[in-house]
């Protein structure tokens, strides 16, 4: 490996895990300060500004803003799966944080979400593409 | 009104992340993490037009997000809406002409059927 993959490697994990666990926990606050309906158009507005639901949208907002810097190095098509480990999470946080029931259908479908990640987190490189658009390697 | 703010959620984001991908690309690899360097890309993403409609794109999703998410579980709303999953593998294949190996479709597909599983 060398120095210039080593660095893009390393670079591409962090980055990733910023984006998954700014992405779980944007979440988890959002449904924490959710009122149990939204009657009107207004209320869309004003639940931005619960306190719950204000963190969750700025961690969502981290989520983007670290999703577009991992774009801009990696392919969308590696990018997705890696961050699909989220969707993991998320159940575990509605289990354990919020009390929601799962069955164990959902978690067959989460073991299945782990196993089609690790198949394609394994040994496939993190872009396809590099410099300029046009100039595809 | 549950498949219908789905629908929604599932177009807009699948649409608004193709763009993203295409909006970074056109502005290139961020290398440089100072506060300085960081602020100049920000300054000339919020003037790639491309990366606006992305975030427009991304607004309609996370309004229609929050509908659904008033009246649903956090772990139903959040893999319900990996739906887009599929389709955005689709349009990095033929919009963005990105190499997607057998093994990618093979995890998508099974992350797929665990997605389903997981909401249905």
């Amino acid at each position: 490996m060398t120095p210039e993959t080593a660095r893009l490697r390393s670079k591409t994990w962090i980055c990733a895990a910023v984006v998954v666990l700014a992405n779980v926990f944007g979440n988890f606050f959002l449904k924490r300060g959710m009122p149990a309906e939204l009657p009107s158009p207004l209320a869309y507005i004003t639940v931005l500004f619960r306190p719950w639901v204000a963190l969750g949208v700025t961690l969502l907002v981290l989520w983007l803003l670290s999703r577009m810097t991992l774009l801009s190095w990696a392919d969308l098509s590696y990018v997705l799966p890696v961050t699909s480990v989220g969707y993991v999470l998320v159940a575990l946080v509605g289990r354990w944080l919020l009390d929601e029931r799962i069955t164990g259908q959902r978690w067959a479908g989460i073991l299945l979400i782990v196993a089609g990640v690790a198949l394609v987190g394994g040994g496939s490189a993190p872009r396809t593409w590099r410099g300029k658009p046009g100039a595809p390697s | 009104m549950k498949w219908l703010l789905i629908a929604i959620i599932v177009a807009s984001t699948s649409v608004g992340e193709v763009l993203q991908a295409i909006g970074m690309r056109r502005h290139g690899e961020i290398r440089d993490f100072r506060p300085g360097a960081l602020g100049r890309a920000a300054g000339a993403l919020a003037r790639n037009s491309i990366v606006i409609a992305s975030v427009v794109a991304m607004a309609v999703s996370f309004f229609a997000y929050l509908g659904l998410l008033s009246f649903t579980d956090l772990s139903f709303a959040v893999p319900v809406t990996a739906v887009t999953y599929v389709v955005e593998t689709v349009l990095a294949k033929y919009v963005l002409k990105e190499h997607v190996n057998w093994l990618r479709w093979a995890g998508a597909a099974i992350v797929l059927t665990g997605v389903a599983l997981v909401s249905l």
